[in-house]
């Protein structure tokens, strides 16, 4: 649990680092699941340590959880929300399933055209010694 | 008696442990509620420990802030929940670099869709320009669209709750949609709820299986990289900031 931990906020401290270096335009954390991931591939070949595995299973099995305490923060903007409600909504609501149906649509579309794939299942990465390419 | 309330009320509101332990105890409140109704999707864990959260505060007339204070180590865990995505993206990892093509045509269309929908719609329906600037990145995850939104002209403390009020719109409406567009590949599914609303709309993938919720991780990742160069670039365009 504690190295898995300090594996966690060490990708994060890193990404949050390289982004003050590079002023890139991604948010540390973000390039820290990168460094996670790239190293997880290509050094430890796709095996996940399994207190690694558990405690992001734990962290992300309450995901929505993480954004109360910004949510909460509409009650800041109320007032706003109250003047501009129709359009804030509206956005909100069409502009979301839009998306998710864009997204769907147009990946689907492609999937359909490319040639069924020989299955190797799906499980803990593909074990077989090749590079895995970020 | 009620002076002796009163001091232990005015002592423990200006404690961190009691908001940190409210803003659990909403969100457990909510999740059961939602559970043991099934999992109705209009009854979102998020939405209601919000909505009991700000009606509390309200009632007891505490200011965000010292709310913040307390939610704070709440919030703080989404970075390295961010960084833990990483896990499910190399458990899945044979099966993504397979469809990587799909993969990349899908990221675009709904990035884009989600930016410029948003904006065209509350610009239509007369919203200020502050708040159109505001909406822009609201399908990325919030750290990275509250550094979008100022970056353009934005509002970032609305910038973070427009994404979470898009996130809960997505977890609400979307897996309906996509049952309603004949859309069952776990992949695509979990991939469409992640691009257009972020770490909320993963959180409801999970539920719906792990191959779901990988592909919605992956997502977020994405989406935040391509909507930071894409939205400052459109806004430049459209000659809004």
């Amino acid at each position: 649990m504690v190295p898995a931990l300090l594996c966690l906020l060490g990708c994060q401290l890193l990404g949050e680092a390289l982004v003050q270096l590079t002023r890139a335009p991604v948010p540390g954390p973000v390039l820290g699941m990168l460094l996670l991931a790239l190293w997880l591939g290509l050094v430890a070949r796709g095996r996940i340590p399994a207190a690694l595995g558990q405690t992001a299973d734990v962290l992300l099995a309450h995901l929505s959880l993480l954004f109360v305490p910004a949510g909460v923060g509409v009650m800041l903007h109320l007032q706003r929300i109250a003047a501009e409600w129709l359009a804030i909504v509206a956005a909100l609501v069409l502009s979301t399933l839009l998306a998710i149906a864009a997204t769907a649509i147009a990946m689907r579309a492609v999937l359909r055209r490319l040639p069924p794939p020989a299955d190797d299942g799906d499980g803990d990465g593909d074990g077989d010694g090749r590079d895995v390419h970020g | 008696m009620d002076r002796n309330l009163l001091d232990i009320w005015v002592y423990l509101s200006a404690q961190p442990l009691l908001w940190l332990a409210v803003t659990l105890a909403a969100y457990l409140a909510g999740y059961r509620l939602f559970m043991a109704s099934h999992q109705r999707a209009w009854l979102n864990p998020v939405a209601l420990a919000i909505l009991l959260i700000a009606g509390l505060l309200a009632v007891t007339g505490t200011p965000y802030a010292r709310y913040f204070e307390g939610a704070q180590f709440v919030h703080f865990l989404l970075g390295p929940a961010t960084v833990a995505l990483a896990v499910p993206l190399v458990r899945h990892w044979a099966r993504i670099r397979r469809m990587w093509l799909p993969l990349a045509v899908g990221l675009v269309a709904g990035s884009l869709t989600a930016a410029l929908s948003a904006m065209a719609i509350a610009w239509g329906l007369g919203a200020s320009l502050r708040t159109v600037l505001s909406m822009a990145p609201k399908s990325v995850t919030t750290p990275v669209a509250m550094g979008i939104a100022e970056k353009i002209g934005g509002l970032p403390s609305l910038t973070a709750v427009l994404v979470i009020l898009t996130g809960i719109v997505g977890a609400v409406l979307g897996p309906g949609l996509l049952a309603r567009l004949g859309i069952r590949e776990d992949e695509v599914r979990g991939y469409a709820l992640g691009v257009a609303a972020h770490g909320i709309g993963t959180a409801r993938a999970f539920q719906l299986g792990s191959l779901c919720g990988a592909f919605a991780g992956l997502a977020i990742g994405l989406n935040a990289l391509l909507t930071a160069l894409l939205v400052p670039l459109l806004a430049s365009m459209l000659g809004l900031s």
